[in-house]
């Protein structure tokens, strides 16, 4: 092995090794400890049931519409907010970690009363056929809500330490803005892109508090699949909540995998392209 | 391990305190709407404990839904009482060996001191016309209930509807089955919780009647204003009877049995009784009735044992895949 500068590679590892068993490990084996108390049969039938598809469809696809949105408007944000000078901007700046700092249920509640029929802007909605709360849209919002700062979190580093010359060479050389943008920044971005896409889905998929105020929690149209977690344990039925925690888990692996080979990918091809 | 050692710290402290100056703990573990309740129940006994004794005694509360309190002390809340909101709650408590499984004949009145009942709280002037239960399943008619998986009032809503179609001339089960799933069908919004769906209607406006504990009722018109909104009785409603009970196996390693007996006592005390009255639960004592029949008006109700009991009723409606998952969407 080669020697390195900073000695301690065999105490630090270790460390890590343990703490990530501990913290994150350890209550996941508990998990699908206490899961694997419902049988293949039980699974099955947990799996088969059109309640827990619809919910499970509208947490992960619910979610993923949230994560893109995020992604579009993060890019858009971080972009304002690293490029251009203008009044207020650290304020806005700062704002945006808001929805971090929100309890999440203090969140749902300020906006279903805003999306409620008798809200600020629901009495403008509703009247249109525009229903936010309580319905599967709350759901979106809720999620997108939660989701935002990730996106503009990890994208403003990478921003800020794009330079200036590559576009202006670009232009030079002839290319259109479009042309700059799509082929110049836009490969630089897309692996912190997808990081963050990654960070605002992972968090939608599991958040709870602020969508259940907002969703109406109606069985098939707006019940999330935290939701029925919630309802087993309720009665008393700890392996079936555990057992879809885990498929909740498994999902939500599948999906952080496929992105992070999306950005492997990725990487290899701005590599080949330079 | 530091946070640990640092209760034990407290708990040793707080232990040694009791032995010398006979200052008893108690932790009352109860449901939402009682907040209010035992805030002046555990003044009042606290008051009379130290007349009688000389100690003192400290009621420390914990509120939530009633199956996660019950849940809870399962999973060692070490709860000296438990007030829930149903029985079945805590008969989950004593399956799991913590109190004796015939608990509810160790009180009076099955164990629940005070007694409440399912009422219709609808606008003002009634718009909709709202009498009975056969109104609610009027066209537009939009009904607010919370959803009887997670919530223990939703639970004595849902049988409530049941028993009232099941006792109409000619009711059976076939038709309560009908009746219950066409309510259902009204509900535009399933909150988590009671006090969720009361926000749910009085805050947000959404929907014509909510469906509620009367003791909710009675708190959210003295709340919002007696303009606000109107209490209807219907016709025939269910008898809720919130049961409380002493958790052995915590009282036995706190040494607290005597005083969680005499609170427990005290709740079915005229003084006690007077209290519960006053936060709007119906009291079991004739005499504490009497004065407050202005606000406790008569309502014919049956009980949840002519319905088979809590242990029936939770595997035939509430379970997964019962009766309740039946009538809804997507089953």
């Amino acid at each position: 092995m080669r020697r390195r500068v900073l000695p301690g590679f065999g105490i630090s590892l270790g460390y890590a090794v343990s703490y990530l068993g501990l913290i994150v490990l350890l209550p996941l084996a508990a998990l699908a400890w206490k899961a694997s108390g419902i049988g293949g049969e039980g699974l099955l039938r947990l799996l088969s049931s059109p309640r827990t598809l619809a919910a499970l469809k509208l947490s992960f696809g619910g979610a993923l519409l949230a994560a893109l949105i995020n992604a579009f408007i993060g890019l858009l944000v971080a972009w304002a907010l690293v490029r251009y000078r203008f009044p207020g901007r650290r304020l806005f700046d700062a704002l945006i970690d808001l929805p971090f700092a929100l309890p999440t249920a203090v969140a749902g509640i300020a906006l279903t009363a805003l999306y409620a029929p008798n809200g600020w802007l629901g009495r403008w909605l509703v009247p249109l056929g525009i229903q936010v709360a309580y319905a599967p849209l709350g759901v979106l919002l809720a999620m997108v809500f939660v989701g935002f700062p990730f996106v503009v979190r990890t994208l403003q580093p990478v921003l800020q330490s794009l330079d200036r010359d590559v576009e202006e060479a670009a232009e030079s050389l002839g290319a259109s803005r479009w042309q700059t943008f799509a082929r110049v920044i836009l490969p630089v971005l897309v692996p912190t892109l997808l990081t963050g896409f990654a960070l605002a889905l992972a968090r939608a998929v599991g958040e709870y508090g602020s969508v259940i105020f907002i969703a109406g929690n109606i069985p098939m149209r707006s019940e999330i699949a935290p939701l029925l977690i919630v309802q087993k344990l309720e009665a008393f039925d700890y392996a079936g909540a555990a057992a879809l925690g885990v498929v909740m888990l498994s999902f939500s692996f599948l999906l952080l995998i496929l992105i992070s080979l999306l950005q492997r990918w990725s990487n290899r091809w701005e590599e080949r392209a330079a | 391990m530091k946070k640990r050692t640092v209760l034990l710290a407290i708990v040793g402290t707080l232990m040694a305190a009791s032995a010398m100056a006979k200052d008893v703990t108690l932790l009352n573990a109860s449901y939402d709407p009682t907040r209010e309740l035992y805030k002046d129940v555990n003044q009042a006994f606290a008051a009379q404990w130290k007349a009688q004794h000389g100690d003192t005694v400290t009621i420390q509360m914990s509120h939530g839904g009633s199956g996660k309190q019950a849940r809870s002390v399962v999973d060692g809340l070490p709860a000296d009482v438990v007030t829930l909101a149903l029985a079945y709650d805590v008969d989950a408590v004593a399956d799991h060996g913590l109190l004796a499984k015939d608990w509810q004949k160790r009180l009076p009145d099955n164990a629940s001191p005070y007694t409440s009942t399912i009422v219709f709280l609808v606008r003002k002037g009634n718009p909709k016309g709202i009498k009975d239960w056969p109104d609610l399943l009027k066209p537009g008619v939009k009904v607010i209930t919370p959803n009887p998986k997670t919530s223990g009032g939703a639970r004595w809503n849902f049988l409530a509807a049941w028993g009232y179609a099941l006792k109409q001339p000619g009711g059976n089960e076939v038709k309560a089955r009908a009746f219950v799933r066409d309510l259902y069908r009204q509900v535009p919004v399933l909150d988590t919780g009671a006090r969720g769906a009361t926000n749910t209607f009085a805050q947000r406006g959404i929907g014509d009647v909510l469906l509620a504990w009367e003791n909710e009722a009675l708190l959210s018109q003295r709340e919002l204003g007696k303009d606000g909104f109107q209490i209807v009785l219907p016709s025939i409603s269910i008898l809720a009877e919130p049961p409380v009970a002493i958790v052995d196996k915590n009282v036995d390693q706190h040494g607290t049995r005597e005083v969680a007996d005499a609170y427990l006592k005290f709740l079915y005390s005229p003084q006690g009784q007077e209290l519960e009255a006053k936060h709007f639960y119906r009291p079991r004592s004739a005499e504490v009735a009497r004065k407050y029949a202005a606000q406790f008006p008569r309502v014919n109700t049956f009980t949840i044992d002519e319905l088979g009991g809590w242990r029936q009723a939770q595997a035939k409606f509430f379970a997964d895949g019962a009766i309740f998952d039946q009538i809804g969407p997507g089953n």
